[in-house]
């Protein structure tokens, strides 16, 4: 379709004719992509850029909007209650990445190892299925789990630890890291099956010949698992870091950011300052902050991605 | 193979430890919905008296019925719009390959990484000034939007891998450009458009943020939206609440069972290549 393809000796009308249609073409592929296009650009480019906008303003959504520079990005760094809501986030990545990473990279390898009959797959079935539902159900189910009657105190009273139960997601010291376990639980299904598919891909040849050699799940593990899955765990560190940093829905119904500001978090603070105290700038601001976050921390794991391609 | 039986043992063993750390919420919040209203039992207990009747109460107070026909709706409006748009872009992107893809498919990608927090509050203040805020509709459009990234991406992931020599033996026949995608590549993109349209799906099914900000009438929202009012309203009645949830995270769990080896596929792939 690109006049390269044609042979070099077209009469000139002919070759008049071929631009005609090469440059028609072009202008029909360009209606097929307009839709999709303009429908991104009104709703998802421009309010990208009307949000780092409003951040350089002090405006409460209706009146007059006051141009005040980085003023407000000024406040989300020195007010603590800001400023925390981003360290509550990078712990949260430890038990939305992390933790269902390296696990799922475990299960993974198990399954592969011990269980690639009808056993591991219906583990990973299992273990998919919180993935798939509304995560404020996954909020409100865990929000009952950790209270005071819930199962968590119930398995911890008969393994004997009673006297360490507690109201979870109240407590201050702990709520975030309940918080977090609902991740793991949301999320292990995922990175497992992902991870599972990309060492279904690696030559059994390879295990075969470890096992030959005798050699055993660790050394396997750290041999041949992880340098020939880093595609996939890098993908896997991918989406579950954007969920991480991003969390809304979960802490929403299950803590309301609770107690205190101890489980707030930048998605829950972006919507109080935005739509409850009606202060778009600062909540521009805290958003501008959690986007060039998510940039600034997808980059690298990209490179590593691009690298084992090589 | 040589696997030791303490290995096989302790693998197996934490296999069904993860499972059960998997199921058990969902037995707990199932056995808490049957038990009396009203009423704080413990985490994992089976009741005396059974109230099934709490599924149905649950159902009416939750105005079960408008919600569902409300969702559904949503679903409707986005799916079907999602998915022409998207292949249609992911058609010209990824198999007519105008001049300027890369740079359209990179500024589609670039979609991907935003959190949806990023571009929650011009979309409430343009939809305020465009008088549709609080309709379905005020929902429908932003998602349309936001499954672009992603939508096209797969489907551009597809077109991109079709034999250039379909399009080429048609183009000599004389097929325009409509009459190769209608004809020749719509009907070879059913499995990756099936697949795109049910994660869509369960993606509007499950949208919260989106819901609670741009609309105030629960009975308008998604279901997933509208379960933030109901747990409002209910917080302390934890069997109804359970009720409730059971109701609104049955259907999610069956479109999984019936579809799993679609859903898997998709989420993966388009994962992967991303």
């Amino acid at each position: 379709m690109t006049p390269d393809n044609q042979p070099a000796t077209l009469s000139v009308s002919r070759r008049t004719r071929t631009k005609n249609r090469v440059r028609r073409d072009v202008f029909v592929g360009w209606m097929y992509v307009l839709p999709a296009l303009f429908m991104y650009a009104v709703f998802v480019l421009v309010p990208f850029l009307l949000t780092i906008f409003y951040s350089f303003h002090r405006w409460n959504g209706v009146g007059p909007m006051t141009w005040v520079g980085l003023k407000n990005y000024a406040t989300v760094f020195t007010v603590p209650d800001l400023i925390g809501t981003i360290f509550h986030a990078f712990w949260l990545v430890v038990w939305f990445s992390f933790i269902p990473v390296g696990l799922g990279l475990v299960v993974a390898s198990v399954i592969n190892r011990i269980a690639q009959g009808k056993f591991g797959e219906v583990a990973r079935t299992f273990l998919f299925l919180p993935y798939v539902i509304p995560l404020i159900a996954a909020g409100i189910i865990w929000g009952w789990l950790f209270s005071l009657s819930g199962l968590i105190n119930q398995f911890l009273s008969l393994i004997g630890l009673g006297s360490i139960t507690r109201a979870w997601l109240g407590d201050f010291n702990w709520a975030l890291s309940a918080v977090g376990i609902i991740g793991i639980w949301v999320l292990l299904g995922f990175c497992t099956v992902l991870l599972s598919t990309g060492i279904s891909k690696i030559d059994p040849a390879l295990y075969e010949a470890a096992r030959i050699d005798g050699s055993d799940w660790f050394s396997e593990f750290f041999a041949i698992t992880i340098p020939l899955l880093k595609q996939e765990i890098s993908v896997c560190l991918t989406v579950t870091v954007i969920l991480a940093l991003a969390t809304f829905d979960i802490v929403y119904v299950a803590t309301a950011g609770g107690p205190g500001n101890a489980t707030s978090v930048p998605g829950l603070q972006i919507y109080i300052l935005a739509f409850a105290q009606r202060n778009i700038g600062v909540a521009s601001a805290l958003a501008v902050l959690l986007m060039l976050l998510v940039i600034v921390i997808i980059l690298p794991i990209q490179r590593l991605n691009r690298e084992s391609k090589i | 193979m040589k696997i030791g039986r303490g290995e096989l043992f302790t693998g197996r063993a934490l296999l069904v430890v993860l499972m059960v750390f998997t199921v058990l919420p969902f037995i707990s919040i199932f056995m808490t919905a049957l038990h009396p209203s009203g009423t704080v039992p413990g985490g994992l207990d089976w009741p005396a008296h059974p109230q099934w009747n709490n599924f149905v109460e649950a159902f009416k107070v939750a105005n079960m019925s408008t919600l569902i026909v409300s969702s559904v709706r949503i679903v409707l409006m986005v799916v079907p719009i999602a998915l022409v748009i998207s292949t249609m872009a992911g058609f010209a992107i990824g198999l007519l390959r105008i001049p300027g893809s890369g740079l359209l498919l990179t500024l589609f990608v670039f979609g991907l990484t935003l959190p949806f927090q990023g571009i929650i509050i011009p979309i409430y203040i343009l939809e305020r000034a465009l008088h549709i805020y609080n309709t379905k509709v005020a929902i429908a459009l932003p998602l349309i939007a936001l499954y672009m990234p992603f939508g096209v991406f797969w489907m551009r992931a597809h077109f991109v891998n079709m034999p250039i020599e379909i399009s080429e033996a048609a183009r000599v026949d004389g097929a325009t450009i409509w009459n190769l995608f209608r004809r020749i590549h719509l009907p070879l993109a059913q499995a990756p458009i099936a697949s795109l349209g049910i994660l869509m799906s369960i993606w509007t099914w499950n949208q919260f943020l989106l819901a609670l900000v741009l609309v105030e009438d629960p009975t308008q929202r998604t279901m997933a939206g509208a379960l933030g009012a109901f747990q409002g309203h209910y917080a302390t009645n934890v069997p109804l609440l359970c009720a409730g949830t059971i109701i609104i995270l049955v259907p999610t769990l069956l479109v999984f069972v019936l579809f799993q080896r679609q859903i898997i596929k998709a989420l993966l792939q388009g994962a992967v290549k991303g």
